[in-house]
C-alpha cells in the first residue's frame, strides 16, 4: 500500500496529491512520520501548512516533546474556544474539573463535555462515600451515568475521570498520574497525544484534556442528579432519574441544584414518561438548559425556563447536574481515550486486552496477537458459558478486516515460506500453526490450541524447547511469535483446474495467473451527455500507471482490458502488436460470451500506444449516440467469462448509469415505490428484483471475478439490485446521484483513483476458527458464502470488513481462554497465492462485571448496525428496530441487575464501556434505511445499507455519529484540529462556522452572524448573504484563516475511503434541512428521536426489563 | 439444315436449347415409349453477342394465365393490329406503341431468326452488385495468407459501385463493419447459437429505425441505407480499409488443443450471412462467398466434432447410418439454401482443405442458388487462385459473366406439359395448366428461380407430352415452348430473355424413322445422367444403376434392329449408336460411383454435373482422350486401355482434371535428357504439345481443373487408369508385354462386356 499509494500517485496527480498522502499522515499520524511516509509527508506540508503540528507529526512519535509546545496552544486554542465562555482557566485544572463543571454547566454547551466532567468528580467525592476498592470498580461504575455507580469508584475527585481513562489504561495509578500531568502542564499530555496523532488528534486532543475529565464529571453529576429525581420525582422518577442525566437536559437551569437527586428526579421523570408531556418539555428543558448559556439559542426556546422551575430542586450540584451535557458524551469519551492512550503503543501480548478507541491514533506491537486494526471484537472478556451469554444479550462478534492497511510505522506481516509441505497445520481442525501452540514431548509434537489434538512436528520443522517450554526458535519464526503473518501457499491451495488436468497437466491444481482489471464504461446517451466517458477516458490513461503493486514489483502484475456498452457489449482488442484498437460489438446479450482471447487482456505498459488511441477514440466514437437503454447483468457476465477464458482472477470496474431496461438477462422494472415505506412490503425495496444477479454473483465468486460498481444515476436504478453482484462478491458500490462534470469530477475521480490503486487479494476464501466452546455462527460483510463456515471474497481490500458472530456451543475455560484464528487464502496482487493468518487471544469470565468492562461499543454498534441493516431484506423495519432496542435494553438491564451497585430503581445505570450504547444506537436507528425521511431515495438507503455492510468499526463509528468541527473557535494560528462538538443544533453557535463529515458527507455550515471578516477571507464574499449556497468548492484564498479551513478539509477527506464532497450550508438556508439530517443528538424530521428522548425511552425499557 | 446434326448445332448456338428427341412424339403412350423423355438442356444465358439490343418491354398475350411474350411463331394480322398467342390462341391487341407495325416493319421480336431476344429493362432502381465475404480465419498460416491476398485482389476486378461485405469467421463470427475511421469495428457472434433473420438484424443494429421512432421521423427512408450501409460499402469507397483489414485478419486465436479441430462456425457464419443480407437487401443480386478451410465443427451446421480421432463421415459410415451429424446439418444447410433463394441471393463455397469440409451437407447452399462451388486442397494453390479469379471475368462488353435472381418462367403449347426442371433452381411452385402432374426433376411448377447463374449454367427441362393418342395432332402440327428469363443482369440492368422454339410432331407409329433420325443422343445421354444424378442423391446407388441399366435397355429393345433372341445381330441407328456407350462411362463416373469418392467429392462432383451446359457435361460421363505421338497430329482415341501406348503422350481431360500421360518409352526418354538435345528438337515439341493444349483448357474451364503431368508407372497415373475402358485387365492378360494397351488393375467390366451384355438383354423377350 504505502508504496503505491503515496509514493507513485502523487505526481500524477496535481490536486489529489493531498488527498492522498493525507490519508496516510491522518489517519496514521503519527506513526507514519517514522518511516517511509517522509516523503509523503513532505508533499503533504506543503499544502497543510495550515494545520499545526503536523510536521512534527511526520518525525515520529518521539516528538511529543516537540509536540508539546504546540499542544499547548492548541490546547490553550481550544480551550478558548471551547470553553471560552468559561474561560481558559479551568482547563488547566484537572483536578479542579469541579470547578470548571461548575462554568460549564452554567454556561456553555461546548463546554458541556468538560462540564460534566467536573460535575462528576464533584459529585462523586461527595458520594465518595460508596466503597469504591478497586479501581476497578471505579471504572465500571464511573461509566455509568447514574451517580449510584460513580460513587463507587470516585475515591477522589479526579478519580473518576481517571476511572474511565483507566478501564483502558489498566492501573488505577496512571489515573493519577494523568491528573497529575494536567495540573502541571495538561497541555504536555494532551499535546503529546495530540501531537502524535496528526491533525486528527489535534482536535481531540484539545477537548480530551478537559474531557478527561469531564467524564467522570458528567457520570457524577448525573448521578446524583438521577438518584434523587427517581425517588422523589413522579412515577416516572425512578426510570427518570438515570435520564435524567442525560435527560439532565430539563434540569440544566434548574437541575444544577436538582444535583440532589431527589429533587431534581422530579423533572427527570417526565423524561421517562417520554410519552406525554415528559417529552418535549424534556427536550426543550435540555436545550433550554444548553441554550441557556448561550445567548443565541436561548431565546429560541423558551420552554426551558419552565424545566428549570422544575430542577430548582436539585441543589447540591447546581452548577453541573442536570446540565444537558450531562448525559454521556461520545465527543467526551473520545477526547478521554486519545489522552489517555493514544500515547502509549499497544502492545497486544497480553490476552483480553482492549484495545484503544478506533477515534484515537495509536500505535500497534504486535507481540502475538493480531492488532486491532485487523480484528476488533465486541468484548475481549467472553463469558464461559451459554448460559451467561444469553444473560448478558452482548452480542459476541469480531470484527475483521483481513488486509486492513497498516499505518506505515507498523510492519505489514512478515510472509513465511513453510516450502513444499505448505504451511504447518493441525491434523484434525486445520489451524495453522500459531503462538498459542503448545510445543510438548520435548518439541517433537504440538497440541493444538483450538481443538487439543496432538500433532506430530514434522521433522524439518523440529526444534528444541527452553525451559519454560517455549521453541527456541519462537521469536525467529513469525508463526510463532506474532499475531498476525502470511504463509505462501503451495499448489494445494489453488483452484482447481477445469477438467483440463487429466489430459495434459500433472496436477489438478494450478498456481493463478496475474489478475486482471476490467474496465466497463456505459457509453449510452447518459454517459455521454453528462461527459462522464470523456472524462473517465482521460482519467484512466494516467491512472493505467498506478495499478497496484506488489512489493518492490517495477510494474503491476496486473492486466487490463475495456468493454463499452449501452444495450450491446463493445470489446476492444488492444493487443500491442494492432496500429488502432479494434472494436467487437457482441449483441447477443441474452447469452453473453467472450468474443477474443488474444489482446483483450494486456499489460499496460507494452500497449500503451493502442490504449491510448482507444481512450482517445471511445469519447469520440459514440459522441452522437442516441442509445439510451443499457443492460447490466450481461456486462458483468461478459467480464466474468473473459477473467474465465484467461484463468485469472480480476475486478471489474463498472461505470453505470441507468436502470438496466434492454432485453437482456436481469432487465429491471422501475419498481420505486414510496407507499410501500413503514409496511410489511418495504422489505422488498431491498431485496433484488430477480434472481439473476445473486445466480450471476455465484459464478462471479467461482471465478475470482470482483465487481467494483460506479453508478451515475438520473433517477431510480434500483441499487438494490445491482448492488447485489457487489455485494456478493466484495467489491465496492459508489453512487454519484446527478453526476455533472463540473461538481462531481472531483469526487469520483478521486474515488476511482483510490479504487483503482488500492492493494486487493483476489480469490480469497476467509475462515475463522475458534477454541472449542465457541464458534463462528454468523457473518456480515461483502461476500458469498456457499457452506456456513468458509467466508467466499472474489475480491479483497484493506477497507473490506467482514462481521463474524460467535455463539456457544460448549463452555469455555477461564484458564484458557478463547482463541480466535482468522486464516485468508488469497491471490495476491502479482498472482501469488497466500493465506494470511490473524489470531486473537481473549478472556474468558465467569462474572458478568468482567464481560461488561472489556466491551468495546464502537464494535458493538457496527455489529448491531450490521445486524439490523440485514434484517430488513427479512422482516418489516420497525420489526428490525424494536429488535435492536430490545437487545440494548437486555444488555443494560443485565448489567444493573447484576454488576451495577445496588441503587434506586430509578438510576440509569449504564456501564462504563457501553455509556455511548444508547447514543449510538439511537443513531443507527434514525439511519435512513431504519427510518427514511421524506427526501431520502430508495435507491440511497439501498445505497447505504449495502456500504454499512462493510464498514469497519472506526467507519461506522463516524458515520452513525458525525463528527462536527466548529471552525472559528480556535485561534487562527491554532494548528491542532479544533474539538468537535455534539452533532445537535444547539451546539452551534450562528457566529460560527464549522465543518459536519460521516465519511460519506462533508458540509461547512455557516451561521448566519458570522463575522464579515472571517465571510471574506473564506469565500471571498462581502456578506453572509453573497455566499453561494451549496457551493461546492472554496475558493483559494491566501490567508491563514482560508488555509486553514481548506487544509482541514483535505485532511478530513484524507481520512477516510471515500472522498467527501463539500456542500457549503448556510444557517436558515433551504440547505440548512439537509444538514440539520446529520445532527443525530437532536430530534429528527422522519421521526427519529432525540438523544435525550432515547435514553428516556430506554431508560423506561429498561426498567420494565428489571421489574 | 442438310442433318440433325447440323440442326440441333445450330439451334444450340442460336437459343441455347438441346433436345433429346427433335421430333416430337405425337401422343402420350407414344412419348412414354420412347423411354427418353422429351426433355432439353436449356443454356438461359447462353453467350448472343449478336443479339440487338432491345431497350423496352415484351409485348405480353393478355389472358392472365398465358402471359406468353410476342414471338415469330404467333400469327400476326397486320391491319387489325392483331395477334395470336401461339399458347393460347388469344387474340391480342397490340400496344399503341406498334402502331407502325406491317409485313416491312416488323419488331425484332417478330423476326424469325430472334428466336431468341433479350429486352431491356429500364424501369426499377437498380441495386449495385453485392458480394459478402465469409471468411474462415481457422486456417494454416499461409492457407490464410494466400486467401488474404486473393481477396484484396479480388477488390479491384469488382465494379466500383459494387458493394461489399466481410464476415470472418472461427470459433465465433465476426461481421466487420467497413465504415469506421480508426478503430476497426465487428460485431460478433457465438459459434454455437442459431439466431433467427430477425435476430441478427436486432443484433447488428439494423431493425433500429423501426417501431419506436417512426412517428417521431417520418424521413427515415433516407437512414435505412445508411444504417446497413455500415456492413456492406461500394468497394470504390472502402478498398483501402477493407484491404488493410483483410490485411490484419488473423488466425482463429482460440487455442486449439492438441487432439481436436479448430471451432469451425461455419453454420452460424452463413445463417448470419443470409440474415444480413436478407434483411437489407432483399431481391436484388448479391453472392454470399464462402471460403473455408475444413469441415464446421460447432454450432448448427457443425458436420464432425472437434475431435481428431473421430474422422469426418464417409459414405460408409453414411450408408450405416453412422454420421450423426449429417442429417441436422443438412437441414441447417438447406433451410439457409431455401431463404437465400428466397431472398434472390446465391451462395458460392469455396472450400479449400485436404480433407473433406462439409461439402456433402452444404451442398444444396449452392445447388439451390445457383452458387459456385469450388474444391481444392489449399488456398495456396494456383486452382483456387485462378478459379477464384476467373470468377470476375468478363465478357466482351465488360460485364462479369455472371447473373443474378433469374426466374425462369416456361410456357407450352397444349398437348404438353412440364415435368420439372434439373439445375442449380429452386421452385417457384407456380401451378398453371402447362405443368404435370408427374414430376421430374424439381417439379410441380412452371417457374424457377436461379438466384446465380453465368453464361453456361444450364438446365435440364422435362417435358410431358400429354395428347391423347385417339386425339392425333394434325399432320405438319408444331408443338411450341417458351422460356422466359428475367435477371439481373451484372450491369444491374433488368433483363428479359425470351426464347421461343417449335418442333414437329410426328406419328411413332408412322414416323418413328423421323423421330428415331432426329434422336440427340448427347443431349439424351446428359438429360438421362441428369435424372439419374438427381436420384442419386435421395435414392439407394445400385438402385440407380439398376434403373439407368433398364432404361438403357428398353431403350436398345425400341429403336435397336435385332433378331429376337440373337445378340449378335443387334444393330443400332448412328443416331443412338454413341449413347450406350455414354451410359456405360456415366455408371462408372463419380457422379453414380461413390467407391473411391469422399461424400464431398461426389457432391463437388454432382454439383457441377447438374450446372454445366452439354459439352462439358458430356466431358464428364465420357472424358476426352488425345494422344500425341510422332506417327501424326495429336489426335481422340478411345477411352480406352488400349489407348496406353509407350510411345504415346495422352491428355485427358474429365473436366475435373487434366492429365497429361507420358508412355513408358516417352518417359524414358525425357529421363534421359533427349529433349534437350538439339537434335531432338522434334521430341521437344512434342512433350510440348499437349501442354499447350491443356493450358488452353485450363484457361477456358470454369472451375479450375485439377492439372496432372504424371508418365508411365507414375502414382498420378491412377487418374488416368480409373477412367479408361478396361478393355485389358489383370484377368485378361493375354496382352501382356504386347503393344496393346495397358492392363488396368480392376474387377469392373470393360466396355465390351457390358455392351455384349446389353445385347443380349435387349434381344431377350423376357424383359
Amino acid at each position: 500500500m504505502n508504496v503505491n499509494q503515496s509514493i507513485p500517485p502523487v505526481p500524477p496527480f496535481g490536486q489529489p496529491q493531498p488527498v492522498y498522502p493525507g490519508y496516510h499522515q491522518s489517519s496514521y499520524s503519527g506513526q507514519s512520520g517514522s518511516t517511509a511516509p517522509a516523503i509523503p509527508y513532505g508533499a503533504y506540508n506543503g499544502p497543510v501548512p495550515g494545520y499545526q503540528q503536523t510536521p512534527p507529526q511526520g518525525i515520529s512519535r518521539a516528538p511529543p516533546s516537540s509536540g508539546a509546545p504546540p499542544a499547548s496552544t492548541a490546547q490553550a486554542a481550544c480551550g478558548q474556544v471551547a470553553y471560552g465562555q468559561f474561560g481558559q482557566g479551568d482547563v488547566q485544572n484537572g483536578p479542579s474539573s469541579a470547578v470548571q463543571m461548575q462554568r460549564l454547566p452554567g454556561s456553555q454547551p461546548f463546554g458541556s463535555t468538560l462540564a460534566p466532567v467536573g460535575s462528576q468528580p464533584a459529585v462523586l467525592q461527595p458520594y465518595g462515600p460508596p466503597p469504591t476498592s478497586a479501581q476497578v470498580t471505579a471504572q465500571l461504575a464511573g461509566m455509568q451515568i447514574s451517580s449510584a455507580v460513580v460513587p463507587a469508584p470516585p475515591s477522589s475527585g479526579l478519580g473518576y475521570g481517571p476511572p474511565t481513562s483507566l478501564a483502558s489504561a489498566s492501573g488505577s495509578f496512571p489515573n493519577s498520574g494523568l491528573y497529575g500531568s494536567y495540573p502541571q502542564g495538561q497541555a504536555s499530555p494532551v499535546s503529546q497525544a495530540q501531537g502524535h496523532p496528526g491533525i486528527q488528534t489535534p482536535q481531540r486532543s484539545a477537548p480530551s484534556q478537559a474531557s478527561s475529565f469531564t467524564p467522570p464529571a458528567s457520570g457524577g453529576p448525573r448521578l446524583p442528579s438521577m438518584t434523587g429525581p427517581l425517588l422523589p420525582g413522579q412515577g416516572f422518577g425512578g426510570p427518570s432519574v438515570s435520564q435524567p442525566n442525560h435527560v439532565s437536559s430539563p434540569p440544566p437551569q434548574a437541575l444544577p441544584p436538582g444535583t440532589q437527586m431527589t429533587g431534581p428526579l422530579g423533572p427527570p421523570p417526565p423524561m421517562h414518561s417520554l410519552q406525554q408531556p415528559g417529552y418535549q418539555p424534556q427536550q426543550n428543558g435540555s436545550f433550554g438548559s444548553a441554550r441557556g448559556p448561550q445567548p443565541n439559542y436561548g431565546s429560541p426556546y423558551p420552554a426551558a425556563p419552565t424545566f428549570g422551575s422544575q430542577p430548582g430542586p436539585p441543589q447540591p450540584l447546581p452548577p453541573k447536574r442536570l446540565d444537558p451535557d450531562a448525559i454521556p458524551s461520545p465527543i467526551q469519551v473520545i477526547e478521554d481515550d486519545r489522552n489517555n492512550r493514544g500515547t502509549e503503543p499497544f502492545v497486544t501480548g497480553v490476552r483480553g486486552q482492549v484495545p484503544p478507541l478506533v477515534t484515537t491514533n495509536f500505535l500497534v506491537k504486535d507481540q502475538g496477537n493480531a492488532s486491532p486494526r485487523y480484528i476488533r471484537c465486541t468484548s475481549y472478556n467472553i463469558p464461559c458459558t451459554s448460559d451467561m451469554a444469553k444473560q448478558a444479550q452482548v452480542p459476541l462478534a469480531a470484527v475483521i478486516k483481513p488486509l486492513a492497511t497498516l499505518p506505515p510505522d507498523e510492519a505489514s506481516p512478515y510472509v513465511v515460506d513453510h516450502g513444499e509441505s505448505g504451511p504447518l497445520r493441525c491434523n484434525r481442525c486445520k489451524a495453522y500453526m500459531c503462538p498459542f501452540m503448545q510445543f510438548i514431548e520435548g518439541g517433537r509434537r504440538f497440541q493444538c490450541c483450538f481443538c487439543s489434538c496432538i500433532n506430530d512436528v514434522p521433522p524439518q520443522y523440529f526444534q528444541h524447547l527452553d525451559h519454560t517450554g517455549k521453541r527456541v526458535d519462537a521469536y525467529d519464526r513469525p508463526e510463532l511469535s506474532l499475531g498476525s503473518y502470511e504463509f505462501l501457499a503451495t499448489v494445494d491451495y489453488c483452484k482447481v483446474r477445469e477438467g483440463k488436468w487429466l489430459l495434459s497437466f500433472p496436477s489438478p491444481f494450478f498456481f493463478p495467473s496475474p489478475p486482471a482489471f476490467i474496465f466497463m464504461i456505459d457509453v449510452s446517451y447518459n454517459a455521454i451527455r453528462t461527459g462522464l466517458v470523456r472524462l473517465l477516458c482521460e482519467e484512466l490513461k494516467s491512472l493505467l500507471d498506478f495499478l497496484p503493486r506488489e512489493g518492490g514489483a517495477e510494474e503491476s502484475a496486473i492486466r487490463v482490458g475495456f468493454v463499452t456498452y449501452n444495450k450491446v457489449l463493445h470489446f476492444y482488442n488492444v493487443k500491442s502488436s494492432l496500429a488502432q484498437p479494434q472494436m467487437m460489438v457482441v449483441s447477443d446479450v441474452a447469452d453473453m460470451f467472450v468474443p477474443l482471447l488474444d489482446g483483450f487482456l494486456v499489460n499496460v505498459n507494452e500497449s500503451r500506444a493502442v490504449i491510448t488511441s482507444l481512450l482517445d477514440q471511445i469519447p469520440e466514437m459514440f459522441a452522437d449516440t442516441r442509445e439510451t437503454e443499457t443492460v447490466f447483468v450481461p456486462v458483468i457476465q461478459a467480464g466474468m467469462e473473459a477473467l474465465k477464458a484467461a484463468e485469472c482472477a480480476g475486478k471489474l470496474f463498472l461505470f453505470h448509469t441507468s436502470l438496466p431496461i434492454a432485453e437482456a438477462p436481469g432487465k429491471l422494472k422501475n419498481r420505486d415505490d414510496r407507499k410501500l415505506i413503514n409496511t410489511d412490503k418495504e422489505k422488498t425495496l431491498f431485496q433484488p428484483q430477480t434472481g439473476a444477479y445473486q445466480t450471476l454473483a455465484k459464478e462471479c465468486v467461482a471465478q475470482g471475478c470482483c465487481i467494483d460498481l460506479f453508478l451515475f444515476p438520473n433517477q431510480y436504478v434500483d441499487v438494490a439490485t445491482l448492488s447485489v453482484v457487489p455485494q456478493l462478491t466484495g467489491g465496492s458500490v459508489y453512487k454519484y446521484a446527478c453526476f455533472q462534470v463540473e461538481n462531481d469530477q472531483e469526487r469520483f475521480l478521486s474515488d476511482l483513483r483510490r479504487d483503482v490503486q488500492k492493494v486487493v487479494g483476489f480469490d480469497a476464501v476467509m475462515r475463522v476458527r475458534t477454541s472449542t466452546g465457541i464458534r463462528a455462527v454468523d457473518f456480515f460483510g461483502a461476500f458469498y458464502m456457499s457452506n456456513t463456515t468458509d467466508v467466499e471474497l472474489a475480491g479483497l481490500d484493506g477497507d473490506k470488513t467482514v462481521t463474524v458472530e460467535f455463539k456457544h456451543d460448549d463452555r469455555l475455560n477461564e484458564e484458557s481462554g478463547a482463541l480466535l484464528q482468522c486464516a485468508l487464502l488469497y491471490t495476491s496482487c502479482a498472482g501469488q497465492r497466500r493465506l494470511r493468518i490473524h489470531n486473537l487471544a481473549l478472556n474468558c469470565c465467569t462474572q458478568l462485571a468482567d464481560l461488561y468492562r472489556n466491551c468495546e461499543t464502537d464494535t458493538l454498534i457496527n455489529y448491531m448496525a450490521k445486524f439490523a441493516y440485514r434484517g430488513v431484506l427479512n422482516s418489516p423495519v420497525k420489526a428490525v428496530r424494536d429488535t435492536l432496542i430490545t437487545q440494548c435494553a437486555q444488555i443494560l438491564a443485565c448489567y444493573r441487575k447484576n454488576c451495577a451497585s445496588p441503587s434506586s430503581a430509578g438510576q440509569l445505570i449504564l456501564p462504563e464501556c457501553m455509556k455511548l450504547l444508547p447514543v449510538y444506537l439511537n443513531c443507527v436507528l434514525k439511519s435512513d434505511v431504519l427510518q427514511p425521511g421524506a427526501e431520502v431515495t430508495t435507491d440511497d438507503r439501498a445505497y447505504v445499507r449495502q456500504l454499512v455492510t462493510s464498514m469497519d468499526v472506526a467507519e461506522t463509528n463516524v458515520f452513525f455519529y458525525p463528527r462536527l468541527l466548529p471552525l472559528t473557535k480556535s485561534p487562527i494560528e491554532s494548528t491542532t484540529e479544533p474539538t468537535a462538538v455534539r452533532a445537535s443544533e444547539e451546539r452551534l453557535s450562528n457566529g460560527d462556522i464549522y465543518l459536519l463529515e460521516n465519511g460519506l458527507n462533508l458540509f461547512l455550515w455557516v451561521g448566519a452572524s458570522v463575522q464579515q471578516g472571517v465571510v471574506q477571507s473564506l469565500f471571498s464574499v462581502s456578506s453572509f448573504s453573497q455566499i453561494t449556497s451549496g457551493l461546492s468548492v472554496l475558493p483559494v484564498l491566501d490567508n491563514p484563516l482560508s488555509k486553514k479551513v481548506r487544509g482541514l478539509i483535505d485532511s478530513l477527506r484524507a481520512q477516510r475511503s471515500r472522498y467527501m464532497k463539500l456542500i457549503v450550508v448556510k444557517q436558515e438556508d433551504k440547505l440548512e434541512m439537509l444538514f440539520k439530517h446529520f445532527l443525530v443528538e437532536d430530534k429528527s424530521l422522519s421521526g427519529g428521536a432525540s438523544y435525550v428522548d432515547f435514553l428516556c425511552h430506554m431508560h423506561k425499557e429498561i426498567r420494565q426489563l428489571l421489574s | 439444315m442438310a442433318t440433325y446434326l447440323e440442326f440441333i448445332q445450330q439451334n444450340e448456338e442460336r437459343d441455347g436449347v438441346r433436345f433429346s428427341w427433335n421430333v416430337w412424339p405425337s401422343s402420350r403412350l407414344e412419348a412414354t415409349r420412347m423411354v427418353v423423355p422429351l426433355a432439353c438442356l436449356f443454356t438461359p444465358l447462353k453467350e448472343r453477342p449478336d443479339l440487338p439490343p432491345v431497350q423496352y418491354e415484351p409485348v405480353l398475350c393478355s389472358r392472365p394465365t398465358c402471359k406468353a411474350v410476342l414471338n415469330p411463331l404467333c400469327q400476326v394480322d397486320y391491319r387489325a393490329k392483331l395477334w395470336a398467342c401461339n399458347f393460347c390462341f388469344q387474340r391480342n391487341q397490340f400496344p399503341p406503341a406498334y402502331g407502325g407495325i406491317s409485313e416491312v416493319n416488323q419488331p425484332a421480336e417478330l423476326m424469325p431468326q430472334f428466336s431468341t431476344i433479350e429486352y431491356m429493362i429500364q424501369r426499377g432502381a437498380q441495386s449495385p452488385l453485392i458480394f459478402l465475404y465469409v471468411v474462415d480465419t481457422c486456417l494454416e498460416e499461409d492457407d490464410l495468407q494466400a486467401l488474404k491476398e486473393s481477396l484484396q485482389m479480388s477488390l479491384s476486378l469488382l465494379p466500383p459501385d459494387a458493394l461489399v461485405g466481410l464476415i470472418t469467421f472461427g470459433r465465433m463470427v465476426q461481421v466487420h463493419e467497413l465504415s469506421c475511421e480508426g478503430i476497426s469495428k465487428s460485431y460478433v457472434f457465438r459459434g454455437t447459437k442459431d439466431l433467427t433473420a430477425k435476430q441478427i438484424q436486432d443484433m447488428l443494429g439494423l431493425t433500429k429505425p423501426a417501431m419506436p421512432m417512426q412517428q417521431a421521423r417520418p424521413a427515415q427512408p433516407q437512414e435505412h441505407p445508411f444504417v446497413s450501409s455500415r456492413f456492406l460499402q461500394p468497394v470504390h469507397k472502402i478498398d483501402m480499409n477493407l484491404t488493410d483489414l483483410l490485411g490484419e485478419l488473423q488466425r482463429d486465436p482460440w487455442p486449439v488443443t492438441q487432439g481436436k479441430r479448430p471451432l469451425r462456425s461455419t453454420g452460424v457464419a452463413l445463417s448470419i450471412a443470409v440474415g444480413l443480407l436478407e434483411g437489407t437487401f432483399p431481391n436484388t443480386g448479391a453472392r454470399i462467398m464462402l471460403f473455408t478451410g475444413g469441415p464446421p465443427t460447432q454450432g448448427p451446421g457443425m458436420v464432425v466434432g472437434d475431435e481428431l480421432k473421430i474422422p469426418i463421415r464417409s459414405w460408409h459410415d453414411i450408408e450405416k447410418d453412422n454420421a450423426r451429424f449429417m442429417k441436422k446439418a443438412t437441414k441447417h444447410y438447406e433451410m439457409l439454401a431455401n431463404r437465400t433463394a428466397a431472398n434472390g441471393h446465391c451462395i458460392d463455397i469455396y472450400a479449400c482443405a485436404l480433407d473433406q469440409t462439409g461439402l456433402l451437407e452444404m451442398k444444396c447452399c449452392a445447388n439451390l442458388t445457383g452458387g459456385y462451388m469450388v474444391m481444392g486442397d489449399s488456398f495456396n494453390t494456383s486452382l483456387f487462385k485462378q478459379t477464384f479469379q476467373r470468377i470476375f471475368t468478363k465478357d466482351f462488353n465488360g460485364d462479369f459473366r455472371m447473373a443474378f435472381g433469374a426466374t425462369l418462367d416456361v410456357k407450352t403449347s397444349r398437348e404438353l406439359k412440364i415435368a420439372g426442371a434439373i439445375g442449380p433452381c429452386v421452385s417457384l411452385n407456380v401451378k398453371g395448366p402447362c405443368v404435370s402432374e408427374n414430376e421430374l426433376g424439381v417439379g410441380g411448377t412452371s417457374q424457377w428461380k436461379i438466384c446465380g447463374l453465368d453464361l453456361t449454367s444450364t438446365l435440364g427441362i422435362y417435358f410431358e407430352v400429354v395428347n391423347q393418342h385417339n386425339a392425333p395432332i394434325p399432320q405438319g402440327g408444331r408443338g411450341a415452348i417458351q422460356f422466359v428469363t428475367h435477371y439481373q443482369h451484372s450491369s444491374t440492368q433488368r433483363r428479359i430473355r425470351v426464347t421461343t422454339i417449335a418442333r414437329n410432331w410426328a406419328d411413332a407409329q408412322t414416323q418413328l424413322r423421323h423421330i428415331e433420325a432426329a434422336f440427340d443422343q448427347e443431349a439424351a445421354a446428359v438429360l438421362m445422367a441428369r435424372l439419374g444424378v438427381f436420384r442419386a442423391e435421395s435414392e439407394e446407388g445400385p438402385d440407380v444403376l439398376r434403373w439407368l441399366d433398364r432404361q438403357l435397355i428398353r431403350l436398345c429393345q425400341k429403336f435397336g434392329q435385332y433378331n429376337k433372341e440373337d445378340p449378335a445381330s443387334f444393330r443400332l441407328s448412328d443416331s443412338f449408336s454413341l449413347y450406350p456407350q455414354f451410359m456405360f462411362h456415366l455408371r462408372r463416373s463419380p457422379f453414380l460411383q461413390v467407391f473411391n469418392n469422399s461424400p464431398d467429392e461426389s457432391s463437388y462432383y454432382r454439383h457441377h454435373f447438374a450446372r454445366q451446359d452439354l459439352t462439358q457435361s458430356l466431358i464428364m460421363i465420357q472424358p476426352i482422350l488425345y494422344s500425341y505421338s510422332f506417327h501424326g497430329p495429336p489426335e481422340p482415341v478411345l477411352l480406352d486401355s488400349s489407348s496406353i501406348l509407350a510411345d504415346r503422350i495422352l491428355l485427358m481431360d474429365t473436366f475435373f482434371q487434366i492429365v497429361i500421360y507420358l508412355g513408358e518409352t516417352i518417359a524414358q526418354w525425357r529421363k534421359a535428357g533427349y529433349q534437350d538435345m538439339p537434335e531432338y528438337e522434334n521430341f521437344k515439341h512434342l512433350l510440348q504439345a499437349p501442354l499447350d493444349d491443356a493450358q488452353e483448357i485450363l484457361q477456358a474451364r470454369f472451375p479450375m481443373p485439377r492439372y496432372i503431368n504424371t508418365e508411365h508407372g507414375g502414382s498420378q497415373a491412377r487418374f488416368l487408369l480409373s477412367k479408361v475402358n478396361p478393355s485389358q485387365t489383370h484377368n485378361n492378360l493375354y496382352a501382356w508385354g504386347q503393344e496393346t494397351g495397358a492392363p488396368i488393375l480392376t474387377d469392373d467390366v470393360s466396355l465390351q462386356v457390358f455392351m455384349d451384355h446389353l445385347k443380349k438383354l435387349a434381344v431377350s423377350s423376357a424383359c
